[in-house]
């Protein structure tokens, strides 16, 4: 038996150990979710999900943080695909965490609601009770993201302590909290943004309009170019103009940043990746630029 | 394109952070962003040069202190080859971090600094590796330009170092001088040192046979879930019944008879699932779901084999165990959760048979405890039968995991010497 014919592709190892991680959540927790923002990253997770546990529908609900700023393209791509599943959809509002007063609206000209979406997030974390909760980081995308488990704790605050976090051997994962803990549990952590791109072309999946190039009225703020809407305070000496662009990230409109691009086609787009010079936060997200650290600062508050 | 998992063990005066940053700055995966922030917080510094150091820095603590507290995963990629490192700290604190990095590892990188030479570290590393059995070692000799890029002084350093690996079970030793700080042998061949025929690290990386060390002879599928779709609204799937796992071991295809544990039944696999469509066969490491022919009570933390090949249903385990807790010890008649496959159990400690000291590899058979970082052998009692195998034979069956029941912390890693 010429044994060594027996290889897997670096897309079928990731995705292996994926469904796997999927199946030890949904056979060791009570109450997992899955957060899909509609982003190519809880796509692909979605897609794993299908996959972990065809011919049964995906047996948790998914949930998506709203700060209602997200672009429209984004959200109603989001509804379309959890009707198609037949999934549960449960959807936590940034708006209503501030009309009950849980968090204050920033303001100024970089006012985001970006950051208000941790106490949202949290809140229904534990109005539901979820015990696991699935998310589409990557350990590639940032620095503070590389020190990051499979299996993430995260105390009754919802905080994560990245100088205590459990050794994580094999693949062997510990699901082990008490009452008002849970577990944060990234399936995707061993992918690249390039191993993602590769999975939605061969997989075929669906993906938002606003990831491939488009016209768009853009302005620029701190060399990044964000595309103009009404919730966002623009100033006077932003000239608003339009540009052919395509956003490498989904996130809310305020913070995400658009790039310029032409690539309208996924492997127009993975062309265009394996190019590029500038990492995809890097590039596109005002989020991590507050200082060195500011990932490292929002995941301790419980941030995704 | 396959993927090579390489665990890197070393401190930062080792030149270890260097020598990753190297590699991801010359294979392309530093991207402008991080070279800036670089270029930054070196010139902030006063380093002159651009220290690729700093490229592996995580979190704030760590900049601050200038260690590394964590393992730190790192991706890059060639056309060859998807590379993920463990980068992981060497001081002696953390040996459990090295524990962890390697225990998924196909290759251990080890840097030895060409002045100091092997140090206790040094063996320390190289230890760990044979114990969590990373099949192919790599003894990368760096700084050789600070010693004249000397021949002499390179196999001076092999060969010590290959006398203290003749003790432990190192089945792949390759040694390669570099200098990461000014990229020598690192990506391609040194023109300073032209006495040195072999390959450049990155080359052995790239090539590095790594298909036939997993086990594909002993037939090992751990049950992980049970799928029973109840409302499929595809009649086809009603009484559909899989068993849902990853494959630990050998080969399965489509009518073969299996043996399941613990009922001792044997039965056939009738078809091999997958989203995609049935496969015509499974192995390591894919997970799929097992139909089979007969209607037996199988649940997670099952086992599935083949008749003439079991593994062996134990409640007794004989296990090296490297602590990994700074609250609790482990000593005998302790009890914890015990995570072994998908099976989860509870264990009592019955014995500390002796503790390694792990720079000398001397068994302290006096000693009764273990402490954090400390490695010994260690024998339980198991609430349950486990399936296993001996870890040297199988990793991901002869591997478990020890939880404190009262904190929830993974305290403990073993790996089975004895499975009787």
């Amino acid at each position: 038996m010429p044994l060594c014919d027996y290889t897997t592709s670096q897309l079928d190892v990731l995705e292996a150990e994926s469904i796997h991680i999927m199946r030890e959540v949904v056979a060791e927790f009570e109450r997992p979710c899955l957060l899909f923002s509609g982003g190519k990253d809880s796509i692909v997770m979605l897609r794993i999900a299908e996959k972990a546990f065809w011919p049964a529908p995906i047996p948790f609900p998914l949930m998506h943080v709203d700060t209602g700023h997200n672009f429209p393209e984004v959200i109603e791509f989001r509804d379309r695909r959890v009707a198609e599943l037949g999934a549960r959809l449960i959807v936590a509002s940034v708006q209503d965490s501030i009309d009950a007063g849980r968090v204050v609206e920033e303001t100024g000209r970089r006012a985001s609601r970006n950051r208000l979406q941790t106490v949202t997030l949290l809140d229904a974390i534990e109005e539901h009770e979820f015990d696991a909760v699935f998310g589409g980081a990557r350990r590639d995308e940032e620095k503070s993201r590389a020190k990051e488990r499979v299996f993430s704790f995260r105390d009754e605050f919802g905080q994560w302590d990245p100088k205590n976090q459990r050794p994580e051997l094999w693949n062997l994962y510990n699901p082990r909290i008490r009452k008002g803990e849970h577990i944060r549990v990234f399936p995707l952590s061993n992918w690249t943004e390039l191993d993602v791109w590769d999975y939605i072309r061969r997989e075929n999946l669906e993906l938002p309009s606003i990831y491939f190039a488009h016209t768009r009225k853009v302005f620029e703020r701190d060399g990044m170019l964000l595309a103009d809407s009404p919730y966002v305070n623009r100033g006077d000496d932003e000239p608003v103009f339009e540009a052919t662009v395509r956003f490498r990230t989904v996130g809310d409109m305020t913070c995400t940043g658009a790039v310029e691009s032409t690539a309208r086609t996924v492997d127009e787009v993975i062309a265009e990746i394996a190019a590029t010079r500038i990492t995809e936060r890097g590039a596109t997200r005002a989020d991590d630029r507050f200082s060195e650290a500011a990932m490292e600062d929002r995941k301790k508050e419980g941030y995704f | 394109m396959d993927i090579l998992r390489f665990a890197t063990a070393g401190s930062v005066d080792d030149g270890k952070s260097t020598l990753i940053g190297r590699l991801l700055y010359d294979s392309k995966a530093i991207f402008e962003d991080q070279l800036q922030a670089v270029e930054r917080t070196s010139r902030a510094r006063g380093t002159e040069y651009l220290d690729l150091s700093l490229i592996t820095d995580g979190l704030r603590a760590e900049r601050e202190q200038g260690i590394t507290i964590d393992v730190a995963y790192r991706y890059f990629a060639t056309p060859r080859r998807k590379f993920i490192i463990a980068d992981t700290p060497g001081h002696i604190q953390y040996t459990r971090n090295m524990v962890t990095g390697a225990s998924t590892a196909d290759l251990a990188i080890i840097l030895i600094d060409a002045r100091k030479g092997v140090l206790e570290q040094s063996r320390r590393h190289a230890f760990i590796a044979s114990l969590l059995r990373v099949p192919h070692l790599v003894l990368a000799v760096n700084k050789m330009d600070l010693v004249g890029y000397s021949q002499e002084r390179f196999e001076e350093i092999r060969e010590e170092f290959t006398a203290f690996a003749s003790k432990l079970n190192v089945t792949d030793l390759t040694f390669i001088p570099i200098s990461a700080l000014h990229g020598d042998n690192v990506v391609s061949r040194s023109e300073n040192m032209p006495w040195y025929q072999g390959s450049s690290l990155l080359h052995h990386l790239e090539n590095v046979h790594i298909a036939s060390d997993r086990n594909l002879v002993d037939v090992r599928f751990p049950v992980q879930y049970v799928i029973r779709p109840q409302k499929a609204t595809d009649p086809r799937f009603h009484d559909y019944r899989g068993y849902a796992g990853q494959v630990a071991g050998g080969v399965l295809k489509p009518g073969d008879e299996v043996l399941h544990l613990p009922s001792g039944l044997t039965t056939r696999i009738t078809a091999i699932d997958t989203y995609d469509g049935p496969v015509q066969e499974a192995f390591p490491p894919m997970s799929v779901t097992l139909r089979l022919e007969d209607d037996i009570d199988i649940s997670r933390g099952d086992m599935i084999c083949r008749p003439h090949n079991q593994p062996t249903v134990t409640q007794e385990l004989d296990a090296m165990v490297c602590w990994m807790s700074e609250s609790v010890k482990l000593t005998p008649r302790a009890k914890f959760a015990i995570k072994h496959t998908t099976r989860t159990a509870r264990v009592l400690v019955r014995d500390v048979q002796y503790r390694l000291d792990i720079n000398t590899l001397h068994r302290e058979e006096s000693v009764k405890t273990l402490a954090l970082n400390e490695i010994g052998r260690v024998t339980f009692r198991v609430t349950q039968p486990l399936f296993v195998d001996e870890y040297a034979r199988n990793r991901a069956t002869g591997g478990f995991i020890l939880i404190d029941e009262a904190s929830n912390a993974t305290v403990g890693a073993g790996m089975i010497v004895d499975a009787r």
